[in-house]
């Protein structure tokens, strides 16, 4: 069984905290230690696969590209990053990218490539349904769940459709907006996600603005699971700016994040 | 679901977040709608009469005719459109859709600030408000646009992420635009992006070969030979050859050659790229063999765009339109030619079609014609021009292909 799905089903009612790094942040080796922090602490780790137009993302995550691509670091190089987490943890991987590196790869060769990294999914926001081709297929065929998004936009009945499509679980992006730190979640995500629980059935993860553990408390008892990224990014940022070491800095706050799932 | 792929056989799409899906389905609603109403399309017509100065003069160039020796060179004249470019046939239709669709607000991205200063007018027209994203780079070599599009009482707004430039400034519009899209219509200023902009954008900018078309033949009796048009997303070279693709017209789109052939060096995107996505489309790009987009470059901001329209690409493939490149210096000496003979001052980017309508006069001789659109004027690129010929620029005169 495909370990993001073990690990819903062992959750145990409680919400998950999905971590996300940029790989390559802030470069090579760094990354390496960054994302073994925050896996220590996360129930499952998305890796980002830095890209020159991050449509979605705002400012911190923009950033984390850039640095990692001026660092050198190169899509494939998120491979052998992934095969090395692995060894050190049973714990779900997923890829996050854009569609054009996937694109440019291949299909079967990207899929391939992740399957034997032992990543368990992979998420392309750029890329609904409709224009995946033989993606889909082609990641299932090794194994690899495509998980997709829902949107506030979304109407019921293409949250139906998602929700049949989807691996895993689908994430439902908690603002309409890019990636980055909010000061508080959007009115309209609980009446959102209640929507989208009567629609589907796959376990919920909401991501996007998700800043604290204040607010994933709250996400976590309307969601399976709760994705951070923009602020643990930005945690490795300041302690960068500071000249302090990054990695124990995000795992710190990834652990603090967990507590408060814990209590909820 | 029906699952589809692009628009135009294997290129175009829609590869975007989920949250600009419905935004993007009821925008190609809210166009289809347009489109069958009488009223709506009367109102337009109105304004691009009216207001924009249409139709737009097909003039005989005697004299650049003349200096060249070869086929009789028409200028399609959108350089006499009102904010002195064909940017205002789209915006113009852009806005009143925004309009009809309720938003309050319109954004969007913009590189010489042709696309920015018509749709700042627009928006001043019809009572919206507007923001221009417009990368840093551009905002230096464009002062004067942004200076206009100020005075109309748009908002420019700084983009310094990437290459700061016009692919920056679409990344930064679409993130707005995921943000805002309830209240906010993305006024995109080319034949670019998601279904359904890059049909929007050609059937509003389709009014160009429409007339010319007509124009030339009520002139000539008969069908130009060869059209021309510069080509950097694409939007007044389509607009010029699609209401010729039914003919057997020979169709020519020049690109920015730049400097030279190397990555960085030029904006030749279907000469010199490969496919990808970008923006939302699938379609050709200057990308790295990581897929990751390069820079490009180019004396004319309005061609610096590492991706092209979808239907380019696919018009391409068919063998249909021919693509080939001018570089900036090539482009220069076409400015040059039309000043002195013509008293017409282009674009630069305009300037880029003008070099190679030059040669190609050369080559297919008296007797025929050729349509070149002339799809702005130069106003805005003085600077650029005293810094070339003065010796402050790297880049310099070449003179035109023999």
């Amino acid at each position: 069984m495909n370990r993001i799905d073990e690990m819903f089903r062992g959750s145990d009612g409680k919400a998950v905290l999905i971590g996300f790094t940029t790989a390559g942040f802030p470069d090579g080796e760094s990354s390496l230690r960054l994302a073994q922090g925050l896996l220590a602490h996360c129930d499952a780790l998305e890796l980002g696969i830095p890209f020159s137009d991050p449509v979605l993302d705002g400012p911190v995550i923009q950033e984390s590209s850039l640095r990692a691509l001026r660092a050198g670091f190169r899509p494939r190089d998120v491979f052998p990053l992934a095969q090395r987490l692995r060894e050190l943890s049973d714990k779900p991987l997923l890829l996050m990218t854009y569609y054009n590196p996937v694109h440019r790869l291949g299909h079967a060769p990207f899929a391939a490539a992740a399957a034997a990294a032992g990543i368990d999914g992979v998420l392309i926001p750029d890329l609904p349904p409709e224009e995946m081709g033989d993606w889909k297929e082609v990641a299932s065929q090794h194994g690899l769940h495509t998980v997709l998004f829902a949107s506030m936009t979304t109407p019921p009945e293409r949250l139906r459709y998602l929700g049949e499509m989807t691996g895993g679980f689908l994430y439902c992006f908690a603002v309409k907006g890019t990636t980055g730190l909010r000061d508080s979640l959007s009115r309209d995500l609980a009446p959102f996600l209640k929507r989208v629980r009567s629609c589907c059935s796959v376990p919920l993860a909401a991501g996007l603005g998700v800043s604290n553990p204040e607010q994933c408390r709250e996400v976590a008892g309307m969601a399976d699971g709760v994705v951070v990224g923009s602020a643990l990014v930005k945690s490795a940022l300041d302690a960068i700016a500071a000249g302090l070491d990054p990695a124990p800095a995000a795992a710190e706050l990834a652990a603090e994040l967990k507590r408060s799932l814990q209590r909820t | 679901m029906p699952q589809r792929r692009g628009s135009f056989g294997n290129f175009g799409g829609r590869f975007v977040p989920e949250t600009l899906v419905a935004p993007l389905l009821e925008l190609e609603q809210a166009y289809l709608e347009a489109r069958e109403d009488a009223s709506f399309q009367e109102e337009l017509e109105n304004y691009l009469h009216d207001y924009a100065g249409r139709p737009t003069a097909l003039y005989e160039a005697r004299r650049l005719s003349r200096e060249l020796g070869g086929a009789t060179v028409f200028l399609k004249r959108e350089d006499l459109c009102h904010t002195g470019s064909h940017k205002i046939n789209n915006t113009l239709g852009q806005c009143l859709l925004a309009r009809r669709m309720g938003k309050r607000r319109v954004i969007a991205e913009t590189g010489a600030g042709q696309h920015g200063v018509a749709t700042a007018t627009a928006a001043a027209l019809l009572g919206l408000e507007c923001e221009v994203y417009m990368g840093e780079v551009d905002m230096e070599r464009q002062a004067l646009n942004v200076f206009r599009m100020e005075l109309l009482g748009a908002r420019v707004v700084p983009v310094r992420s990437g290459s700061r430039t016009l692919k920056d400034a679409v990344n930064e519009a679409l993130r707005d635009w995921v943000a805002t899209a309830d209240y906010t219509h993305y006024c995109l200023g080319s034949v670019v992006g998601p279904h359904p902009f890059p049909s929007l954008v050609r059937d509003l900018q389709s009014v160009i070969g429409r007339e010319a078309r007509e124009q030339h033949l009520r002139r000539t009796g008969r069908l130009p030979d060869c059209l021309v048009a510069c080509v950097g997303g694409g939007s007044n070279s389509i607009g010029l050859f699609h209401p010729f693709l039914d003919t057997t017209v020979r169709m020519v789109g020049v690109e920015a050659g730049g400097t030279g052939e190397g990555p960085g060096e030029h904006g030749s995107t279907l000469c010199l790229g490969s496919v990808g996505v970008l923006h939302g489309a699938r379609s050709f790009l200057l990308q790295d063999e990581d897929g990751q987009v390069l820079e490009t470059h180019s004396i004319s901001a309005g061609l610096d765009y590492p991706g092209v329209g979808p239907e380019h690409a696919y018009l391409k493939e068919r063998g249909r339109v021919q693509y080939t490149r001018v570089s900036d210096g090539e482009a220069l000496a076409a400015v040059d030619l039309l000043c002195r003979t013509e008293g017409i001052l282009p674009a630069l980017e305009s300037a880029h079609a003008v070099a190679l309508a030059a040669s190609l006069a050369r080559e297919m001789g008296p007797g025929s014609s050729l349509v070149v659109c002339l799809s702005g004027r130069g106003d805005k690129d003085v600077s650029t021009l005293m810094a070339a010929k003065r010796g402050g620029s790297a880049v310099h005169d070449e003179g035109l292909r023999p």
